[in-house]
């Protein structure tokens, strides 16, 4: 089963080494990485999404608990809580398709952000099914690459993840 | 005050009141070597980074002090790795300080540059790379705090080069400040309460104990536990000496070469309490067979270690300062003969398989035999001695043979398993023990790998004793080769040329040998008699077996006995 963790940690050198070292030698498999500066300077966030049972899930936690400079650490559940992903997509778009690509980015509310004569580069933001859903369709048009910055989640309500 | 960064790290040691540090000096730590020699600090220069580290862990284990030790940058740092991921394995306290190249030159491949923040964050508690001479004094306050506090551990304190020389305001910290690093000491109430009702409910509870009670120091209300409920009691390896060998409780250590009565309790048992443990799989054999008739209560300060190997039923995490005299006053309410009644059968049925199933071995009289070795030591020494092991065949014997009484007096790299640990940190303890006898034992593997230290020994006139228990073979590896590879020797053999006496002489210590069973007491009192380290060249047979033995991968109760 897969499960989202947000990861308060100091803003330091070396941290995300720190914290995917850890996860890679007790052999638990991480899914997703996401780093980013928080409303306070010197906290980082990093959404962490990992694949485990019960127990292996307790024993990321516990054992990412132990890194100095980790300083809290919450799980967040789908229902309780907001999950996205953004996706960059470069797919073929010709003068005779491109009316289509368009028409499937407008079902999928979806943005078109680069266009010429040859491709497109559609900007898509949403859970990770719909962006696996989009490029799965666009797949008929030629994709030419995909860059995915891997879920960020916030919990839903007034409360912030370090209260939690 | 304004001072320098290496004067600033020397202040810092001393309001951390560190008495020695081990080390050895090199190009990126000129300018803090310079500051020690003006301080006139107490340093022992090793013969090698390995043992500056392994030194500083013996220290540690000795004493229950910080051990400290130093390296200059690149090789001498990535020298001190075995030792650092040695201490980390057994979770001893050390702050190791390397030298760094140049702010200027870090990430350019410089002469004698090497990440070892990046090589030694797998195996350390904590590390830090100092850039700025500002930032020395909260990180070396927050190091040594690191090390010592909660579940201990060693930390690196990785220091650029220009920043021992560059100065500083200096002021020490008087407290830390990380929103990161709370160690827990008080746990949940209501654990301590399910773990007596867990008590009173067994009919058949064993106490299972580990390194967590020593570095603790909570051998004394653990062994006021057992002689109040009576409850039998094993130990892991890294736990021996923390209730003496004698307690009429103790059944020895527990796991692949434990003894029949400690295996077998733990495969019988209706109740485990397992207290400072981490049920390595040294200990537990087939895992999903192991203590299967159990509920299994695990005491520890570190979470992580709850379910990590052993799921257990009822968790208290805590420090063991906190959850054991907490657990002992609540189990004082209940008089020690109700204790003791409701557990009367299977007392009996434990010692009785104690009784029927003790360690034995082949006491030939043509040859000296290692475990005699050890038993006489254990006499000579009425179990008051500091005692120190390298790895393999001879740490086991010694895990079984010598009977130990006091906590911190058997040192041994237990997680790691680290060959040539044993002569330096035999050089820390004595360190740090100036008026205990260290004895030292060690195969003729394992002293050749950190045998360069004989000269540190020598030179610092260390009265340690060592006894080489000289078999000419690696013998544990010997003896799975034997056990499960057919006899294939493949590269075990160590016969040759080498004279340990010759060896121990060369460098300034006294060399014994013996080979005669008849001779072996006399030498062993006339090693004590002479002054400074004395290496005692035993010779032993090779094809001698740790016995019992529970094979890799086998139940507990899976065990091959020892032959008389």
């Amino acid at each position: 089963m897969k499960h989202t963790l947000a990861v308060l940690v100091e803003n330091r050198p070396g941290v995300l080494t720190h914290i995917s070292g850890l996860i890679s030698r007790r052999a638990f498999n991480i899914e997703s990485i996401a780093a980013g500066y928080t409303e306070e300077p010197d906290t980082t966030r990093i959404t962490v999404v990992v694949e485990a049972d019960e127990i292996e899930l307790e024993q990321v936690v516990n054992q990412l608990s132990k890194l100095v400079d980790i300083i809290k650490i919450t799980k967040l559940t789908v229902g309780d809580s907001i999950h996205r992903e953004l996706a960059l997509i470069k797919v073929k778009a010709s003068s005779e398709n491109r009316s289509n690509v368009v028409d499937i980015v407008d079902i999928f509310r979806a943005k078109i952000v680069d266009v010429n004569r040859e491709t497109m580069v559609i900007e898509l933001t949403g859970e990770e099914n719909k962006i696996d859903a989009l490029c799965e369709v666009l797949k008929d048009y030629g994709i030419i690459e995909i860059v995915r910055t891997g879920k960020v989640a916030l919990s839903r309500g007034p409360i912030p993840a370090k209260e939690l | 005050m304004r001072i320098t960064g290496a004067e600033a790290i020397i202040e810092s040691l001393k309001r951390e009141n560190v008495e020695v540090v081990f080390g050895y000096p090199g190009g990126a730590v000129l300018t803090l070597y310079d500051a020690l020699y003006k301080a006139d600090f107490h340093h022992i220069l090793t013969r090698h980074e390995q043992g500056a580290v392994h030194a500083a862990d013996g220290y540690a284990r000795a004493t229950g002090k910080v051990g400290v030790c130093m390296a200059t940058s690149g090789p001498g740092a990535t020298n001190l790795v075995t030792g650092i991921a040695t201490a980390y394995m057994d979770s001893i306290p050390i702050v190791a300080f390397t030298g760094q190249v140049a702010v200027s030159l870090i990430g350019r491949d410089s002469f004698q540059e090497a990440d070892i923040r990046g090589i030694t964050t797998p195996v350390t508690k904590h590390n830090y790379l100092v850039k700025k001479v500002e930032d020395l004094p909260r990180v070396i306050k927050e190091a040594f705090y690191i090390a010592r506090s909660g579940r201990p551990g060693p930390v690196v304190v990785d220091v650029a080069k220009d920043v021992f020389a560059a100065t500083l305001e200096y002021e020490y910290p008087e407290s830390v400040n990380l929103r990161g690093y709370r160690p827990i000491f008080e746990g949940d109430q209501t654990a301590i309460h399910q773990a007596l009702e867990a008590m009173t409910e067994a009919h058949r509870p064993l106490v299972f104990i580990g390194g967590g009670v020593t570095l603790a120091n909570m051998a004394r209300e653990v062994t006021e536990l057992l002689d109040l409920t009576g409850f039998p009691v094993t130990s892991s390896l890294m736990g021996l000496g923390t209730v003496p060998d004698d307690h009429p409780q103790h059944l020895g250590m527990v796991g692949m070469h434990g003894t029949y009565a400690a295996n077998i309790a733990t495969t019988e048992c209706d109740l485990l309490i397992g207290v400072g443990v981490r049920f390595d799989d040294r200990v537990t054999g087939l895992l999903a067979e192991f203590a299967s008739q159990a509920k299994v209560v695990h005491f520890d300060i570190d979470p992580a270690e709850i379910n990590k190997n052993v799921l257990s039923d009822i968790r208290v995490v805590g420090d063991l300062r906190w959850s054991i005299p907490a657990l002992l006053t609540k189990a004082a309410n209940r008089k020690s003969e109700d204790w003791r009644a409701k557990i009367e059968n299977w007392s009996q049925q434990v010692q009785a398989w104690s009784e029927e199933n003790p360690l034995v071995y082949e006491r030939r009289s043509d040859v000296i035999m290692p475990q005699t070795v050890i038993e006489k030591v254990s006499e000579l020494t009425g179990g008051d001695a500091v005692i120190v092991t390298d790895v393999g065949q001879h740490q086991m014997w010694t895990a079984q043979y010598y009977r130990f009484k006091n906590p911190r007096s058997f040192l041994t790299s237990g997680g790691l398993g680290t060959m040539g640990y044993g002569l330096p940190s035999a050089i820390g303890a004595q360190m740090g023990k100036p008026d205990k006898t260290v004895f030292l034992f060690a195969g003729d593997g394992g002293i050749m790998m950190n045998c360069q230290e004989i000269a540190t020994a020598a030179n610092n006139n260390l009265p340690i004793k060592v006894i080489i228990m000289n078999n000419q073979v690696l013998g544990m590896v010997a003896q799975w080769q034997r056990m499960f590879y057919e006899g294939r020797l493949a590269h075990t053999s160590l016969k040759g040329h080498t004279d340990f006496v010759k060896l121990a002489e060369a460098m300034g210590a006294t060399g014994l040998r013996v080979s005669k069973p008849e001779e072996l007491e006399e030498t062993l009192k006339k090693a004590l008699e002479i002054p400074g380290p004395v290496f005692i060249d035993v010779l032993v047979p090779a094809t001698e077996h740790v016995l019992p033995m529970v094979p890799p991968g086998a139940r507990l109760d899976q065990i091959i006995m020892g032959g008389e």
